[in-house]
């Protein structure tokens, strides 16, 4: 054991690393919260709803890094949980005329619930089994939502179409600004929410289980319950994601929630970081623009731009956006004289 | 096997006991427990009892089924047959999540740190059970999860000052030396508030000094915390200065239980340590 000389009473206070890296962060994040709140008033229209669909997969993206960076489980099925929340939305709107900001505790519960139900028996698969097993519930979905049994709800292959709302209380805006602003209001509940759940007791044992399973056991963790419940809960977000989805875009369609939906979340959630929840949007981003950009180098061969802008971004970072914000962070940390605790 | 005779156990060093009263029941009661994997017999009717505020000492050479029987304690094996008594109460109905619970707790042979986390939040997961929260009001803040955490940042800072964890508290556990890993594991392991501790060869991994440091911080924390302790460990200098019994084990059997003194001189102890070709 290392012995050193360390008597609490008269030592320094140690030095709040973690406090100056989050306070710096916190700054940038209000800084990227008022830009996000100030775009809509400069963009044109198709602009604004780029931009709520990047909150939007920024949304699914953040339910998605709960169970992989947080809890260490993978899932290449997300696309799923996004689906049966778009369809949770859609169905409640057109066929019980439910208003659409009620649909999104709906598609929140719904998902928790059918998230936490596919985490019980994924307990006995780690890693790429179950990476597998979710790939198969992601291929799985756009046939389910097929079937002529659920014809009558799903509307089949044709889909439902969703009527845009406007802006409630006379607001002087578009429904596009109104729709990216209420996305907006989401986003960032959640992230409040997803935050606070890794900062607490629950999010600690979830982190537990991911570095170490059987020492978090040994620590009283239920390692079963939570990893079904971090399941669930990132189901849940991603199925509000959907539900966004469904109504922003007014139409769900089985084909539009195929296994590169999944897939885009993935590279979504690699890109932005995984493990650090602010990443989300960087991914969302990622999912919305590097296409377009894409497109805008060579048409005939967008395919292949994006591939190699993701080989290329996946070299030059390597751990996500999130690892070169940790770099950035350590080394300003260090040239920043410490901070005397609290 | 001398096994009957030495139900009855005399206290060593009583005068550490918390409470006189409670020195009666054992803390700890190993009743004739066997383990078989296949047709190996892994440990073959073991019983004894561990009485609270004491050391006891678990040796034995390699395969002698040290670690089988640790993994009984932790409830990672269940005993072919035996039973386990924790405050006269059996553990075998128990999943390995809820020993926790009850004031078990345990540190790791090779270290099990929770790599990416905090030293101090490290030490927070090993209050895990001391507090009782849910996802839901986890991610909302409500005010009892926030009650219930300031209680816990309680424990986690008495802790560290305890193992003098100060200085590398807020840094990730991935990148710290080996000895401060083991301490920030033992101090998570306290954090549980455990009655008994089950400590699986802590001694692995250190030098000659960091070695009497921890026999040291081992009477210690019998001592000032009222922690009873199960080591089990190969180090022979280590348990025999710091255990109050010992208790030898050799292929799945008790082949020795005493004062260290006791058992160092007991020749079957000495023979299975030396073999039996000694001269």
């Amino acid at each position: 054991m290392d012995a050193r000389d360390e008597n609490p009473a008269i030592s320094e206070p140690p030095a709040d690393r973690a406090g100056i890296r989050f306070g710096a962060l916190g700054w940038t994040g209000l800084a990227v919260v008022v830009v996000l709140a100030a775009l809509p008033l400069f963009l044109a229209n198709f602009t604004i709803f780029q931009l709520t669909m990047m909150l939007i997969y920024a949304i699914a993206i953040l339910g998605l890094n709960l169970l992989t960076g947080i809890n260490g489980q993978f899932s290449l099925g997300h696309g799923a949980f996004y689906a049966i929340g778009a369809y949770t939305a859609a169905i409640l709107m057109e066929n019980f005329g439910l208003a659409y900001g009620w649909t999104l505790p709906a598609a929140g519960l719904i998902c928790f619930v059918s998230g936490f139900l596919f985490g019980l028996p994924a307990l006995r698969l780690e890693g790429i089994y179950l990476a597998l097993a979710t790939f198969g519930l992601a291929v799985a979905m756009p046939q389910f939502l097929k079937l002529s049994v659920l014809e009558p709800w799903t509307g089949g292959v044709q889909g439902i179409v969703i009527t845009k709302p406007d802006a409630p209380f006379g607001l002087p805006l578009s429904q596009d600004q109104w729709l990216y602003y209420f996305t907006l209001v989401v986003a960032l509940l959640l992230y409040w929410f997803a935050a606070n759940l890794v900062a607490s007791r629950s999010g600690r044992a979830l982190m537990a289980i991911r570095d170490n399973p059987l020492a978090a056991r040994a620590m009283g963790v239920n390692n079963a319950l939570y990893k079904s419940l971090a399941f669930g809960i990132s189901a849940a977000f991603t199925g509000i994601a959907g539900a966004l989805g469904a109504i922003v875009v007014q139409f769900v369609a089985p084909d539009s929630f195929t296994f590169a939906l999944s897939v885009a979340l993935f590279v979504g959630l690699v890109v932005g970081g995984v493990g650090w929840l602010p990443g989300a949007l960087v991914g969302g981003a990622f999912i919305v623009f590097i296409p377009n950009v894409a497109e805008l180098f060579n048409k005939a061969l967008a395919g292949a731009v994006y591939g190699v802008i993701l080989i290329l971004l996946i070299y030059l970072m390597p751990t996500g956006a999130g690892g070169l914000v940790r770099k950035v962070a350590d080394f300003v940390g260090r040239r920043m004289k410490p901070r005397p605790d609290r | 096997m001398p096994r009957g005779k030495l139900q009855t156990i005399p206290l060593v060093g009583g005068e550490r006991l918390p409470q006189q009263e409670s020195a009666s029941l054992p803390l700890l009661t190993i009743r004739d427990v066997s383990v078989a994997f296949g047709g190996i017999r892994a440990l073959d009717g073991i019983s004894f009892d561990l009485h609270r505020g004491q050391v006891l000492g678990l040796i034995g050479p390699n395969g002698a089924g040290k670690t089988t029987l640790f993994n009984c304690l932790s409830r990672l094996y269940t005993p072919t047959s035996g039973d386990i008594l924790f405050e006269g109460k059996s553990i075998l109905g128990r999943a390995a999540s809820r020993m926790a619970e009850i004031g078990i707790g345990r540190t790791f042979q090779n270290l099990a740190s929770f790599s990416r986390l905090s030293v101090r939040d490290n030490i927070r997961v090993g209050a895990h059970c001391r507090s009782r929260t849910d996802m839901l009001s986890d991610g909302l803040r409500l005010p009892w999860m926030r009650r219930a955490e300031r209680r816990i940042d309680g424990i986690v800072d008495e802790l560290i000052a305890y193992l003098e964890l100060r200085s590398v508290a807020d840094l990730p556990m991935a990148g710290l030396p080996f000895g401060t890993l083991k301490r920030a594991e033992m101090a998570r392991a306290l954090a549980i508030h455990p009655k008994l501790l089950l400590l699986d060869e802590p001694a692995g991994g250190l030098n000659h000094d960091e070695i009497g440091e921890l026999g040291r911080l081992i009477r210690r924390i019998r001592d000032e915390r009222a922690v009873t302790v199960l080591l089990v460990e190969h180090h022979m200098n280590l348990v025999m200065s710091v255990s109050d019994r010992v208790v030898v084990l050799n292929f799945g059997r008790k082949i020795s239980e005493g004062d260290p003194a006791g058992v160092q001189a007991n020749p079957e102890v000495i023979r299975a340590y030396l073999g039996s070709g000694r001269a």
